[in-house]
């Protein structure tokens, strides 16, 4: 079973206090803020390594972004992975999540041969989760999100896909694209070993010519989408419950309603 | 402060942090003190991590690091929690004099589980009767044609019952005296060997401590360790190693306690201000402060001066366990102090750290003992004209 896992490096949401965001460029400031692997992708990565102990293969780890992401890649080498792609462009910079789908889909289509392709649900910081998605519409094949369990039997799978109050269970075959939720498992620590293996891993990079995309689908030029404007919504003030008897609940409303002029 | 650790030791602590922070939360702690339960899913975690192999070499499956690197873990979990780090670090007391003194056989045989955390391991040396003295052992083993029968009860063993692997002193010839004892590799579940009853603790009561009862257990002559008779020279040289990490355990806990008092006397107001404005707090956390330095120092430094291969080490190994723990009882009570009534709840965690700093007074040879030994060190070096 060979399974390609995409990851995003995303700031650490346990110094969100030092999250800046750049009013000229509409973009997060990310120096000096502690980066980690988005927490979704971390259950994508211990289910492709959970699927690799049982079913054998290989796990490859793919992500998009500057040179500092070789850190997030090699992080989950010392989790276990055995191999870590980096596209690392000029080119590929401002991507929205059309043109980073479509940067992520060819270079698993120069890949090939891959039976799973696995995404965390969404990443934090921008929420979209839309990327898993996009990967599988560019590669032209099956998608199940937000999946909570997986089990695989005879290149077919069948995932339960978490839904408000209920769950679906659905079958399809490999190859397929799933992303992941929280509740699939937890991410185990990285190894010392994993950590020794990390830190003399090569991670292999990737620019435009290598994975054969087409210049106008990449980067801020591929994106049909632009962020006009970033801002910290003002904190909404606490509502406020009332309590007792209906009737009493009820005519403190309409006071308040008074008070408030609403009335 | 910079302790100057290498690439690997920085990444064992780091690692180790990041698992003790996230996993050995207070709660957790608290929960394992409260029900006296063994800690198994935190030691699962340890395994997986690859940190029980810190101090044992490659070809045995560990990292190849030595007591540095387990004294660097320990201190982090001990930081966490007393009663944890202790389940972890035992395995070493018991897995040590294998690697000091087992053959290559027995090394292949026992090593790699333990590396791999698959298998825990104990060391049982005391008995009701011995102590201090623990040249008073009265279990026997009977040299019968090739094999061995072991008789007798050893007490208060750390992770008895809990471990797989165990290694046990025994009277082989009781008229040659200290040399008349030997050392067993026992396995768990051998016909002839059970646990007594789990003992009832005032502080690290995450850790099992339990009798280990031998009745005609019958054994091979290759479960001997080193040769018949050099018992006591395994279990001396075995608190040799073993020292410097009840050091760091009791450096971890009073770390934790140190931590803890700072981050309440900065947020507890009386007399309109922190209580940490005042200078009699301030004092009292720059001693605590500057005291576990000085452990951590001595700590590392005997850590260091073992893995080098020094050979003449009983003196500043007792000195490393000898005063962290009595900084750790020592700090432990001041933080107490800095919470005030609330340090005396259950609620709060600093009263369990200082139930959990009292062990490390009185086991691996109380803090008598270690004076007892520092002090012959220094008048055998002052007879032989050494001044060091
Ligand atoms: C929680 C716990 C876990 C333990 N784990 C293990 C284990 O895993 N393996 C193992 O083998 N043992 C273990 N022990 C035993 C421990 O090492 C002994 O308790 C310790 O060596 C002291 O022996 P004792 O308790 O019999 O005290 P005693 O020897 O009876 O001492 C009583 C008091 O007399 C003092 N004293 C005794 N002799 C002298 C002297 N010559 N000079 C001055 N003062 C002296 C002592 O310092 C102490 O204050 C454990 C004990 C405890 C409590």
């Amino acid at each position: 079973m060979n399974i390609i896992v995409c990851i995003k490096q995303v700031p650490d949401t346990a110094a969100i206090q030092l999250v800046r965001i750049n009013p000229q460029t509409n973009t997060l400031v990310r120096e000096g803020i502690p980066a980690i692997i988005n927490p979704f992708d971390e259950n994508a990565i211990e289910e492709g390594l959970r699927l690799r102990e049982k079913y054998g293969g290989e796990v490859t780890v793919l992500s998009m972004g500057p040179p500092q992401v070789e850190k997030a890649l090699k992080d989950a080498i010392a989790m276990g992975a055995d191999k870590a792609v980096l596209l690392c462009d000029r080119a590929f910079a401002g991507a929205d999540t059309l043109a980073t789908s479509y940067t992520l889909a060819c270079a698993i289509k120069k890949m090939g041969n891959y039976d799973l392709l696995l995404f965390g649900k969404q990443a934090i910081d921008g929420d979209t989760a839309q990327v898993g998605p996009g990967v599988a519409e560019h590669l032209g094949i099956p998608q199940v999100t937000f999946v909570r369990k997986i089990e695989i039997e005879n290149q077919t799978i069948r995932a339960e896909r978490t839904l408000e109050d209920s769950f679906e269970l659905v079958e399809a075959k490999l190859p397929i694209l799933v992303t992941v939720t929280k509740e699939m498992n937890t991410p185990r620590y990285p190894s010392l070993k994993g950590m020794m293996k990390a830190k003399a891993a090569q991670i292999t990079v990737w620019g435009l010519q290598d994975i054969d995309a087409d210049p106008n689908r990449v980067g801020l030029t591929g994106s049909t989408t632009q962020v006009i404007k970033i801002f910290t919504p003002e904190m909404r003030k606490k509502g406020e419950i009332l309590r007792g008897e209906p009737d009493q609940m009820a005519e403190a409303l309409v006071g308040k309603l008074r008070d408030s002029k609403v009335l | 402060m910079d302790y100057l650790l290498n690439e690997t030791q920085k990444m064992v602590v780091d690692l180790t942090r990041k698992i003790a922070r996230e996993k050995i939360t207070p709660a957790v702690a608290a929960h394992y003190d409260e029900t006296e339960e063994f800690p198994w899913d935190i030691m699962k975690i340890l395994a997986d991590a690859g940190l029980f192999g810190v101090y044992i070499p490659e070809q045995y499956g560990g990292l190849g690091g030595g007591i540095f690197e387990l004294c660097l873990v320990t201190e982090e979990l001990s930081r966490a929690c007393g009663g944890i780090s202790i389940c972890y670090a035992a395995t070493a007391l018991g897995a040590y004099p294998i690697l000091m003194s087992g053959s290559e056989e027995q090394k292949k045989k026992y090593m790699p589980d333990i590396a791999a955390g698959k298998k825990l391991a104990a060391f049982g040396l005391t008995e009701p009767n011995a102590g201090s003295d623990a040249g008073g052992i009265q279990t026997t083993a009977r040299k019968e044609g090739d094999h061995y029968v072991i008789n007798g009860t050893k007490q208060w063993i750390t992770n008895g019952g809990e471990a797989e692997v165990y290694t046990i002193v025994a009277m082989t010839d009781r008229t040659k005296g200290a040399r008349g004892a030997t050392v067993f590799i026992l396995d768990k579940g051998m016909p002839g060997f059970e646990f007594g009853k789990k003992e009832k603790k005032m502080g690290i009561r995450a850790s099992a401590t339990r009798e280990l009862i031998f009745n005609d257990c019958k054994v091979s002559a290759d479960r001997v360790l080193g040769k018949e008779g050099m018992g006591f020279i395994i279990a001396m040289r075995n608190f040799d190693g073993s020292r410097p990490g009840v050091g760091a355990q009791a450096l971890g806990i009073a770390q934790g306690a140190l931590d803890d008092a700072i981050a309440y006397a900065r947020q507890r107001i009386q007399f309109g201000k922190p209580i940490i404005s005042f200078q009699a707090i301030q004092h009292m956390l720059a001693d605590m402060a500057t005291q576990v330095e000085a452990a951590r120092a001595l700590i590392y430094a005997t850590a260091r001066m073992i893995d080098a291969g020094v050979k003449d080490i009983a003196k500043e190994s007792c000195m490393s366990k000898l005063f962290p723990s009595d900084t750790a009882m020592k700090v432990t009570t001041d933080a107490v102090q800095i919470f005030g009534g609330y340090g005396y709840m259950r609620e709060y965690p600093v009263e369990k750290r200082m139930r959990d700093a009292k062990i490390t007074q009185i086991y691996e040879g109380t803090n008598q003992i270690q004076r007892n030994v520092i002090a012959l060190q220094l008048i055998k070096q002052s007879a032989k004209g050494q001044k060091d």
